[in-house]
């Protein structure tokens, strides 16, 4: 297989793969329940107990950054496919329909003008923090990314020869996309979807960071770093091990861009740039 | 780019804790400025109409009191000359010492006194019921002035002196006009300090300047009492949110005072060089579990007594504190070592078995408890987890919600169901000085939906008791009603205290004569400029 | 060129009131209550709703954003709920923090950058090339405060050469003032460098490959004169560009790190008043950040025009 022989996305699909599988097995790893409070047991340095040493409550440290896996995990996904999904409908639809062009892409463009930081802080800290609240709050400022980047795709589409040839045989809108635009989008769609997944891990562990993050009994990298950082000095475990796993998860998903980018289309380097 | 060598660094370095040490102008005798970090930023400067500490503590800065509490937390005439008490008891005659100047120079008079004391009356639960009795407030003239009692009270002074929020601080009539439920337009007291407004900024930046004009008492300072000599020129209170950059900005010599640092820091802040970690607050803190009465499952008084006997105050104070020299572990809802403390009522140990019997006489079918838990204020944030675990140890289903405390302060006014934006349950701390007696502890408060604090605890009896406790002027006997008050406080559970704690202040060892007492102040410091 | 420039600036008219609706209603449909915040421990709901009607939250929402769009069209953004300044006080009062910290990242990291892309680019497949790029996803991957605490705990904790946190006005002194940005912008600048050196590498490649550039090469021209006159050139507009869209990047960093570094700035006073709850504040610095985004990007689509020849409008 070709995506196996680049090293980027080998090394970054196989580091995902781990990632996921100690997700999912997350029970059978040595953890212990990372809600479990043990006070008395609180900010312990790594021991062969708890691989990675204790939090401020006394929690495994190992149990909460493996069971946080699922969390990061879940967010990438869920927001890469909630803002694909969306990016693309809004996308076509601009791209298509004349009229809805105007409006659609203005309001994408103010919502692109709002600082995605402030906006997401916004949301979370306003509506409560809940997994889904974080997510929304997360998606919303991507999908006029991806909105704009299939409209381009759209407008270039139409432009060629054999789809107006199509247009003009009356070919009807659903066969239209279905054979002639989606498989265009195909590429950047996925190359954007990775890196979409990328940033939005980041982004859920500066919330956390900042205080606007999931509910903090949910383990999640971003919830350990921001309890941890009141003891960066005395324990800098706390940090040191999500932190590690948030750059080596968020490295594999950027390589794994990079790499499925250069395999898909090397023109594509261009249209996906400036997406952050 | 040409990268700076080490010795440029250096300098750079040095440059900067220069200019830092010695501000803009400063001569070798040049003004003292001292640089704090303070528990939180100013937003709101009106110390009446918000509790906030931080409110309180600027409110020491600016504003004059007409009693103060000293070190014994016995009440002193601080503003006031002399005062005298008639013989049945009913009238209180107060004059002021010359010599008390606003900061826009006008001087202090009874008229400023009386407009103050009805503004803070309106918002502060002491103060509510110091007006309930009070028949009269009248100018005798401009230095002399009459409270006029209803019926014999015996908090009276109490009240005046009132070391913690609302502390009944004095302002220009005209300024205590402002409805009490709005910001007050303008910074100025008669306080030893003045407010720089030009430097304000609201929950990063406040500076306060000495006020020349101050006239001290001739008693040595003692707490909040006694002469408050200024003997600096300039306090600067610089909000740094992050604990961490705190405590290294203090390390740096860029900072001289933290007034709380977080207690797991405090070894690396015993290390420093010339860092000094010393507890002037032996009062100190105590926290709250507090339950809301209006809603399933708490509505249900076996319930409520099935969380006090889950509950164990020690994982607490691990969680919160981690630390016995600070912490302690105490039923006393009045505070431990004060006048009123005892034990009386708190279960001597955690029961789980009795929990989950009180849980199924009571009858829980489930309810999921609603825990309010705020994520950006450390002290608060470590207490939800922690009962989280006990309740479910028990049986009960725990919905812990993380919120900012805003969003917390917020949604706790709510009386509503949980669907529509109630609650069950939340954690908050007091000073102690705020909870010393059954009149000022909220937690107490017995009167329900309409005149009740957060959680509505409704109970006749309890405000039958808190009321003989407020006529009664025998310290003896306002012992023994205190302890009937925390009795029948424990036996309908109005409240968990999770224990108490002292926070220790962190300084540099350039800065002297740091005052003990429940609120930090300015006065009487003084700092050595090398 | 005038009637462009004057088409652009009309177009930002409406993204600008959509972003002022957006933002409206977000804040009046969120949780939490500036009056119980104003109020305080000892509130009852009475006195709390009283405070409520006093701020005009107790109005239908229609007429509360109708009345916020006729302040802001009188240019007036308001008044903070919870200090009782004016937003277009605050908001000036701290703006030095962050623009200062912004022209530094922005400079530190296109002096660092484009060097960087070039020579990837130049010396293509190598080593150098691969260590370039590797080092530029990592930058990438790289959690903004975990960084900064780095750079405290070696530079200022272990080495004392720099203050730990503070912002110090150029007023006081051009030493100390950069004294107190060296570590935010080594913190805040490495995402940048990394996405300025990617898309250096990328434009500069893909001119590389074009005719002229081979007949230069083949007539002589010296290297470092082909790179530099031609190639890079050429390849200024995806730069700029770039600079454009990192704005938006750029604004949601410098929150993360006046926080860590306790910079005084428009993103410490932003997080303020959202955990506040003080709407006006909120409102009008999220309108401002999008002000400052939209003339930007216009900007920039004006130095695309500059820069490079074949774009007309």
């Amino acid at each position: 297989m070709r995506i196996l022989r680049n090293p980027s996305v080998l090394f970054g699909a196989l580091v995902l793969a781990a990632l996921a599988l100690a997700a999912i097995a997350a029970p059978l790893l040595h953890t212990v329940d990372p809600v479990q409070l043990t006070p008395r047991l609180r900010l312990k340095p790594p021991t062969g107990d708890h691989w990675f040493g204790t939090d401020g409550f006394g929690r495994d440290l190992w149990s909460r950054v493996i069971y946080g896996a699922r969390i990061s995990l879940a967010i990438g996904a869920m927001v890469s496919v909630v803002a694909v999904f969306f990016g693309l409908a809004i996308g076509l639809a601009a791209g298509f329909v004349r009229w809805l062009d105007g409006p659609v892409m203005r309001v994408m463009d103010g919502i692109m003008a709002i600082p995605a930081i402030l906006l997401a802080i916004a949301m979370v800290s306003l509506n409560g923090a809940s997994l889904v609240t974080v997510a929304v709050a997360i998606v919303i400022p991507e999908i006029p990314r991806v909105a704009r980047l299939i409209r381009s795709v759209v407008l270039s589409v139409r432009e060629e020869p054999y789809v107006e040839a199509a247009v003009g045989l009356g070919t009807r809108l659903p066969r239209l996309l279905w054979r002639h635009v989606l498989p265009n989008t195909l590429a950047p769609l996925v190359v954007q979807g990775t890196y979409v997944a990328a940033s939005a891990i980041l982004t859920e562990a500066i919330l956390s960071f900042l205080g606007a993050g999931i509910p903090t009994e949910i383990p999640s990298w971003g919830n350990a770093m921001a309890e941890g950082r009141v003891y960066f000095q005395v324990a800098p475990w706390i940090i040191l091990f999500p932190g590690l796993c948030l750059a080596v998860t968020v490295l594999a998903v950027n390589l794994l861009g990079d790499g499925l980018r250069d395999l898909l289309d090397p023109r594509l380097a261009k249209s996906v740039r400036g997406f952050r | 780019m040409s990268v700076l060598t080490r010795r440029d660094f250096g300098k750079l370095g040095g440059a900067a804790a220069l200019a830092v040490s010695l501000p803009l102008g400063a001569q070798a005798a040049g003004p003292k400025v001292l640089r704090c970090v303070m528990h939180s930023g100013l937003r709101i400067t009106d110390p009446i109409i918000t509790t906030a500490y931080i409110a309180r503590n600027h409110g020491y800065m600016i504003y004059d009191t007409l009693f103060a509490v000293d070190e014994k937390l016995q009440v002193q005439p601080q503003m006031v000359d002399h005062w005298e008490m008639s013989a049945d008891k009913l009238t209180y005659s107060f004059t002021l010492r010359p010599g008390l100047k606003f900061h826009d120079g006008a001087p202090v008079t009874s008229a400023d006194c009386i407009a103050s004391i009805q503004r803070w009356g309106k918002r502060d639960g002491m103060g509510q019921k110091l007006m309930d009795f009070t028949a009269a407030l009248t100018a005798v003239d401009d230095k002399s002035f009459k409270l006029v009692l209803k019926e014999p009270y015996g908090l009276v002074l109490a009240s005046l002196g009132k070391p913690s929020s609302n502390v009944p601080f004095i302002m220009p009539a005209r300024i205590a006009a402002t409805p009490a439920d709005q910001n007050v337009p303008e910074e100025i007291g008669s306080g030893p300090f003045r407010f720089v407004k030009a430097e304000f900024q609201p929950g990063s930046k406040v500076v306060y300047e000495k006020n020349p004009d101050y006239v001290p008492r001739n008693e040595p300072a003692s707490s909040l009492a006694g002469g408050k000599v200024v003997k600096l020129d300039r306090v600067e209170w610089i909000n740094i949110t992050d604990y961490q950059t705190a405590v290294n900005a203090l390390a740096n010599n860029e900072i001289d005072y933290i007034e709380q640092p977080p207690h797991d820091l405090l070894p690396i802040l015993k290390s420093t060089d010339k860092v000094v970690v010393k507890d002037y607050n032996p009062l100190g803190f105590v926290g709250m579990c507090r339950m809301n009465w209006l809603l399933k499952p708490f509505d249900n008084v076996k319930i409520r007594q099935a969380v006090l006997h889950a509950i164990n105050q020690q994982d607490w104070a691990d969680a919160q504190i981690g630390n016995p020299d600070y912490s302690t572990v105490t039923g006393a809802m009045f505070i431990a070592k004060t006048p009123f403390a005892t034990e009386a009522g708190f279960p001597p140990k955690p029961d789980p078995a009795l929990a989950k019997q009180l849980l199924k006489d009571g009858g829980y079918d489930g309810t999921p408890v609603v825990i309010m838990q705020p994520t950006d204020l450390a002290i608060v944030t470590s207490l939800g987890p922690v009962t989280a675990q006990a309740l479910r140890n028990i049986g009960m289903n725990v919905d812990l919600q993380s919120m900012d405390w805003q969003a917390l302060v917020g949604r706790r006014a709510k009386q509503t169901p949980v669907s529509e934006g109630g609650w069950n349950m939340f954690h908050t701390t007091w000073a102690a000085a705020d909870v010393l007696n059954p009149v000022a502890n909220l937690g107490v408060n017995g009167r329900g939906k309409t005149g009740g604090w957060f959680g509505w605890a409704e109970d006749a009896e309890i405000e039958k008791q808190r009321d003989a406790f407020a006529r009664e002027t025998d310290p003896a006997k306002q012992k023994q009603i205190a302890e009937d008050v925390q009795k029948r406080a424990y036996e309908i559970v109005t409240y968990i205290p999770t224990g108490q704690y002292t926070m220790p202040y962190a300084y540099r060892d350039s800065v002297s004569g740091i005052l003990a007492g429940p609120a930090p102040v300015f006065w009487n410091l003084d700092k050595k400029i090398a | 060129m005038s009637r462009f420039l004057l088409q652009r600036l009309l177009s930002t008219v409406p993204v600008m009131a959509i972003v002022a609706t957006i933002v409206f209603l977000l804040l009046r449909f969120s949780a939490g209550d500036p009056a119980a915040i104003l109020a305080g421990d000892a509130a009852t709901p009475a006195t709390i709703a009283a405070i409520r009607a006093r701020l005009g939250l107790d109005q239908p929402m229609a007429v509360q954003l109708v009345r916020w769009f006729w302040q802001l069209l009188h240019g007036d953004l308001g008044t903070s709920i919870i200090s009782n300044q004016g937003v277009a006080h605050l908001i000036a009062d701290r703006m030095a923090p962050t623009l200062a910290l912004s022209a530094t990242t922005i400079l530190f990291a296109i002096v660092v950058a484009v060097p960087l892309g070039v020579v990837a680019a130049w010396k293509h497949g190598t080593i150098i090339d691969r260590a370039v790029m590797t080092l530029s996803v990592v930058g990438f991957s790289m959690p903004v405060f975990v960084l900064g605490y780095l750079w405290i705990l070696g530079f200022a904790i272990r080495l004392r050469w720099l203050p730990v946190q503070g912002f110090s006005p150029l007023s006081d002194g051009i030493g100390p003032f950069l004294a107190h940005l060296v570590l935010p912008t080594l913190t805040l600048s490495v995402i940048y460098i990394a996405l300025i050196a990617r898309i250096t590498r990328a434009s500069v490649l893909e001119v590389l490959g074009e005719d002229y550039i081979r007949t230069a090469r083949a007539k002589g021209v010296p290297e470092r004169a082909v790179l530099m006159r031609h190639a890079l050139g050429n390849a200024a507009v995806p730069i700029v560009s770039v600079i454009g869209i990192g704005v938006a990047l750029l604004i949601g960093g410098v929150v993360v790190t006046e926080s860590v570094f306790n910079l005084p700035g428009l993103g410490r006073l932003t997080v303020d008043a959202v955990l506040a709850r003080d709407y006006p504040v909120i409102q009008g610095i999220i309108l401002v950040f999008s002000g400052v985004y939209v003339l930007v990007n216009l900007a920039v689509d004006l130095a695309y025009v500059l820069l490079d020849p074949r774009i007309r409008y």
